[in-house]
């Protein structure tokens, strides 16, 4: 991913906020990143420390992974993607298209491909906080 | 496309993409069928890997950048939902970087399938190739996905009546009637099988001549 343009488009949304919320000064903002979009995050902090500017200038930015979870239609198990023992060439190839984990990874419980994947993907803003 | 299977979409959407590619227009071929691709083995492709880089460069095969989930299966299978269909294809269009093409040749899977509605309702530029064959119970659902692809409105180039083994006109009077245009037809070719994988040899068969008439009729009808 652009870690780059990711960081311009946090700072736009954060700023359309405070703007639409009437904040003098934002203090901290919560940014999620799903744990299969691949995103350097030393490098979109380093980004968006470097973009961030008037009323973000002060601003605190935390950033959050969101865990990616295998729940099988078959039996119901749960599991996690992280605790998934897999090649590291398989894990980029699942980051990349996260459907292709049902040609590599079985359910623990059953054996079953037929599972599905929750959570994981995009990139979003948790929250805002400033002063108005 | 084709609302049935095995008609020789996957083949004709391959040599098509060859046949292009040789005379030198900018062709991508995109192998939409992610539970079953078979479009690497006619280009002896399936152990290329696209470079990644912002996105994913396409390989290089006869000239033709070539994009297919096989890449990223090493021969296994691949059971998906609909959902999931919806969701690789929308990865797969966002991620892959074709550059600048004349066309890009989608081979579909089968049926009238989640996939075909997505491409309805995602790829609003596409224009579609209907396959059949001879056969009447290939075309009892090749009508129904004629008819349905004119109520929504979507272009169809028109019609290929691929392994003809007689001289009947029947499919060409069926596709007139429903006021499509008869493409063409392609003979059975014995000799097929043993050219898949081996491009120079694909290119010189009875097969890849009928498809190269139908290609210029298409071209010509789109310039
Ligand atoms: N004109 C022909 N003569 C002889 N064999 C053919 C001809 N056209 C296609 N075939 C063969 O028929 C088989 C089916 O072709 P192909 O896989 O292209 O069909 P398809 O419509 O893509 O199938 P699917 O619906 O499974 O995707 C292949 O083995 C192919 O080599
Ligand atoms: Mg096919
Ligand atoms: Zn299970």
């Amino acid at each position: 991913m652009h870690e780059w343009a990711l960081a311009e488009a946090i700072i736009s949304a954060v700023s359309d906020v405070a703007e639409r919320e009437k904040l003098r000064e934002v203090n901290s903002v919560v940014v999620v990143i799903g744990e299969l979009q691949q995103v350097d995050r030393n490098i979109l902090r380093f980004a968006i420390e470097q973009l961030k500017q008037g009323k973000l200038a002060g601003a605190k930015f935390i950033i959050r992974t969101e865990r990616a979870v295998f729940t099988c239609r078959a039996c119901g198990y749960k599991w996690p993607f992280r605790g998934t023992n897999l090649p590291e060439e398989v894990r980029e190839i699942i980051h990349f298209i996260p459907e292709t984990s049902h040609a590599y990874v079985r359910c623990p419980a059953c054996g079953s491909p037929d599972f599905d994947l929750s959570g994981g993907r995009g990139v979003w803003i948790a929250s805002v906080r400033g002063e108005g | 496309m084709s609302g049935k299977g095995g008609v020789g979409k996957s083949l004709i959407a391959t040599t098509m993409a060859l046949l292009l590619a040789r005379d030198k227009f900018r062709v991508g071929l995109f192998d939409v069928d992610f539970t079953s691709p078979t479009t690497h083995v006619v280009l002896n492709a399936g152990g290329l890997k696209p470079i990644e880089e912002k996105g994913i460069v396409p390989p290089e095969v006869y000239g033709l950048k070539y994009m297919s989930l096989a890449f990223y299966l090493g021969g296994r299978a691949l059971p998906l939902r609909g959902q999931e269909l919806t969701n690789i294809l929308l990865e797969t269009l966002a991620y892959t970087i074709w550059g600048k093409l004349d066309a890009l040749i989608v081979d579909m899977p089968p049926g009238i399938s989640d996939l075909m509605l997505d491409m309805l309702k995602y790829v609003r530029r596409a224009e579609y190739l209907i396959v059949t064959t001879p056969s009447k119970m290939a075309f009892e659902t090749v009508r129904k996905l004629i008819m349905l692809l004119k109520d929504l409105g979507a272009p169809v180039l028109g019609v290929i009546e691929n392994m003809r083994f007689s001289d009947t006109e029947h499919i060409k009077r069926e596709v007139e009637t429903l006021g499509e245009r008869y493409l063409g037809g392609i003979g059975y070719d014995m000799r097929l099988e043993e050219s898949l994988g081996r491009l120079d040899n694909l290119l010189n068969t009875r097969f890849a001549a009928e498809v190269g008439a139908i290609l210029r009729k298409i071209v010509y009808l789109k310039t």
